[in-house]
């Protein structure tokens, strides 16, 4: 039988057909190709931005910025502040609704997750149509309907409604508290507060080893609690209550002292908040339903009372299951808050993306300040989340 | 004692069986089980009822019994209600209507638009019907419909040219929702394989592209689209910004399907790989016959919630001045007619998003139910 000689193609054909120099030169193209597009955009701006007369700098952060924001609660801003200073307070004011909605969004994610899985047919049928209304209507819709609500069905500052007590008012200005006056002597309390915390953690440490070792077991809330509560309030009255509250009055058109937290916010908060609560609330209840019953009425025989199953089996199965998307939800929530400027409350997008970007015209710049900021929050939260997966996987046997 | 005897009376195993307690079924056993079961339930069953109580019937009052549904301007429908404002304004919408449906699209070729909504029914029928005859030819239509579609609305080839500026209201955003969702899922697929590729470099433009994407928000891409992008082209060329839009919509919800679709190729054993290494089959053709069949299967519920997603992001365009349906709404408002019937747009326009996207869940869950069952032993 005559063999057929080997065929011989040639050299690149036989590099094309070696797995690992294919992979070599797939890279390789990819690459060049890649860095030429970058290359040709790079060439494209510096052309473009010249032919328009502008240039690529960060400098215009030191301008003053022009424009007023009319809700700065961390840092002093008028409009002859820089536009540096206008982005910091569009930060802080991201972080502020981000942060409050986080919190809001989690207690009524977990109210109407608990909810649904009620033995109550009522309950869990108005936590469905709640949840599944909402959460297939654009969040932008909420903000804005939220916001139209707030502005046209709340009476003007004349007529606010009292909701509290004389000191509580809600008109369409936004919704005017008592806000509090540190006298001196209130660095005691804080350092109360701080200490306080620290016994109570030193204490449930202590209290754990003393379990460990022991067996004996002491009631650590109820003891941390006490610490918590007793120090402050003891420093507080030692100090001569060095706090006072700002009470809110009608003064004109207008409310005068006391805080505001202006509508915008409050629409904007609210709308964030419940929206993303019906996304925790379906997570909420995959993570209960993923614990099997095994698992409590295991901890049932070893007879652990009702709490203590929740406690100590239930509760840290389910938050394994909960806490990833729960994390994503807060990037979402985050990321959404920036619908913030379809409302005209002054977050990071609509300062520095927004306005700051109209007045100079640095497009580039500001947008990549924007996204940076974006980023890094997200990179913050998704680090944070592989933290507490990595922590919650060692308790895992 | 008496009811020994009661029973004395039948042969062991003869006695008839009693009616279950009245207390037990129907709908009174039904109402004991699943509201008043215990103190705690009786409790929350009386507070919910209040709340239904408090909300339900001031609601369908306004938007059903004392609303009025033609009328000229808000003033004549103030006029027509017992109290102004007690009811809603239903005639606001129905004569903005067919703006909200079609945008400012030329009246005469509007005929293109309504061709182009059947052909979308029936492509969607086509990829979603299972034991329809031909099944090839539709999906092979279902394909083809973007870009049929496409040249109905835009023009050309013989139809009159139609500006895209003209486009606005459920057209445009049905335009932005058939666009991102046909483009993102192949786009997607490549990125979670990019992904999870063996190739250093290709994994890691694919890895930064993708946490690009995720870690911004939506908006500041249409930013990106349309204050930067032209900067990014050659010098003198412009660029339609629909077509900037839907590129940067298309490209974020990629981001979200690859890492939808990385999670359900994670979800395969890699004994599935490794068979199909031993059958000898090349990287392609594993990947058509093998792992991405079944990973796309897995992956189904992840992409349709991403295309739902997509679907209610489609609003924030009027950020950048396009004029969706919410963004023509809200156009609509400013007109001294009809000033302040917020309320009413809102609601007509949530309702119009939630038929659309509750269909598209409840969808999925039926199709999750389908493939659960074929997956159990």
């Amino acid at each position: 039988m005559a063999q057929t000689p080997p065929s011989t193609p040639n050299f690149l054909l036989r590099l094309w057909r070696n797995e690992g120099s294919r992979g070599v030169i797939i890279q390789i193209v990819t690459m060049v190709v890649l860095f030429a597009l970058i290359a040709a955009i790079a060439r494209n701006v510096v052309v473009n931005l010249a032919e328009v007369g502008k240039e690529f700098s960060f400098g215009f952060l030191v301008w003053p910025a022009a424009y007023d924001i009319g809700f700065s609660p961390f840092i002093e801003y008028t409009n002859q502040s820089t536009h540096l200073r206008a982005a910091v307070v569009g930060l802080l004011n991201t972080l502020l609704v981000a942060v409050c909605g986080c919190v809001l969004a989690s207690v009524l994610g977990f109210a109407l997750g608990i909810m649904r899985l009620s033995s109550n047919w009522l309950v869990s049928k108005i936590s469905y149509v709640f949840v599944e209304f909402v959460r297939n209507v654009p969040v932008l819709i909420h903000i804005l309907a939220i916001y139209s609500l707030v502005v046209t069905l709340l009476p003007p500052a004349k007529k606010a409604i009292d909701v509290g007590a004389g000191a509580f008012f809600l008109s369409n200005r936004g919704f005017y508290t008592p806000s509090p006056v540190f006298e001196p002597g209130a660095g005691l309390v804080g350092i109360a507060i701080i200490l306080a915390i620290v016994i109570a953690v030193v204490f449930r440490r202590w209290a754990k080893r003393v379990q460990d070792q022991t067996g004996k077991a002491y009631p650590v809330f109820w003891i941390s609690a006490a610490i918590i509560i007793a120090l402050p309030g003891i420093a507080f009255l030692a100090a001569g209550m060095p706090l006072s509250w700002d009470i809110p009055a009608l003064k004109g058109f207008n409310f005068k002292g006391g805080m505001a937290i202006k509508p915008e916010f409050l629409a904007l908060c609210l709308a964030l908040s419940y929206y993303t609560a019906c996304f925790i609330s379906e997570i909420v209840r995959a993570g209960i339903l993923a614990i099997s019953r095994g698992q409590s009425e295991a901890a049932h025989a070893l007879g652990l009372q009702n709490n203590r199953t929740l406690q100590l089996i239930v509760i840290p199965q389910a938050l394994r299951v909960i806490v990833p998307p729960l994390c994503s939800q807060y990037l979402n929530l985050t990321k959404n808050s920036s619908l913030a400027i379809a409302i005209g409350y002054m977050d990071i997008t609509a300062t520095i993306g927004g306005i700051s970007l109209m007045q100079t015209g640095k497009e580039m710049e500001t947008m990549i300040i924007v996204m940076g900021v974006y980023l890094v929050i997200s990179l913050i939260i998704s680090s944070f989340m592989n933290w507490f997966n990595q922590r919650i996987k060692l308790t895992e046997r | 004692m008496a009811q020994n005897q009661a029973k004395q009376a039948y042969a062991a195993g003869a006695h008839p069986d009693l009616p279950p307690p009245v207390r037990t079924t129907g709908p009174v056993g039904w109402i004991r089980a699943n509201l008043l079961s215990s103190p705690l339930n009786i409790t929350l069953t009386l507070l919910s009822a209040w709340l239904l109580w408090s909300i339900v019937p001031p609601v369908l009052n306004w938007a059903l019994f004392d609303a009025i549904w033609s009328a000229t301007d808000r003033k004549d429908c103030w006029a027509q209600m017992d109290e102004p404002r007690a009811g809603a304004c239903w005639a606001f919408i129905r004569g903005s209507f067919r703006l909200f449906i079609y945008g400012w699209y030329p009246e005469p070729e509007r005929w293109r638009v309504n061709v182009a909504f059947v052909l979308l029914l029936l492509a969607i029928v086509g990829v979603l019907r299972d034991n329809l005859p031909g099944k090839k030819y539709w999906l092979w239509f279902a394909v083809a419909f973007p870009f049929i579609g496409a040249w109905l609305i835009v023009g050309g080839f013989g139809l009159t040219p139609v500006g895209t500026q003209k486009l606005g209201g459920i057209l445009l955003t049905v335009i932005i929702g058939v666009t991102g969702i046909t483009f993102s899922l192949p786009l997607g697929i490549a990125l979670a394989l990019g992904r999870r590729s063996k190739l250093p470099a290709l994994r890691a433009v694919c890895v930064i592209f993708i946490e690009f994407i995720r870690g911004v928000p939506l908006i500041t891409l249409l930013f990106v689209a349309s204050t930067m992008l032209t900067y990014f082209l050659p010098p003198g060329s412009t660029f339609d910004l629909l077509m900037r839009v839907l590129i940067m919509v298309t490209l974020f919800s990629a981001a979200y399907i690859a890492e939808v679709v990385r999670g359900g190729l994670q979800g395969l054993s890699s004994g599935q790989y490794e068979a199909a290494d031993s059958l000898g089959l090349t990287y392609w053709k594993a990947h058509r016959l093998i792992i991405l069949p079944q990973a796309l299967k897995i992956s189904i519920p992840g992409i349709v919630n991403t295309f739902i997603g997509l679907y209610k992001d489609s609003v924030l365009v009027l950020i950048i001045g396009m004029m969706d349906i919410l963004g023509l709404g809200r156009a609509r408002l400013n007109d001294p007619d009809w000033l302040g019937l917020a309320p009413e747009l809102y609601l007509f326009i949530a309702l119009f998003f939630f038929l659309c996207c509750f269909s598209m869940a409840r969808y999925s869950l039926s199709l999750e139910k389908k493939l659960e069952t074929g997956h159990a032993q």
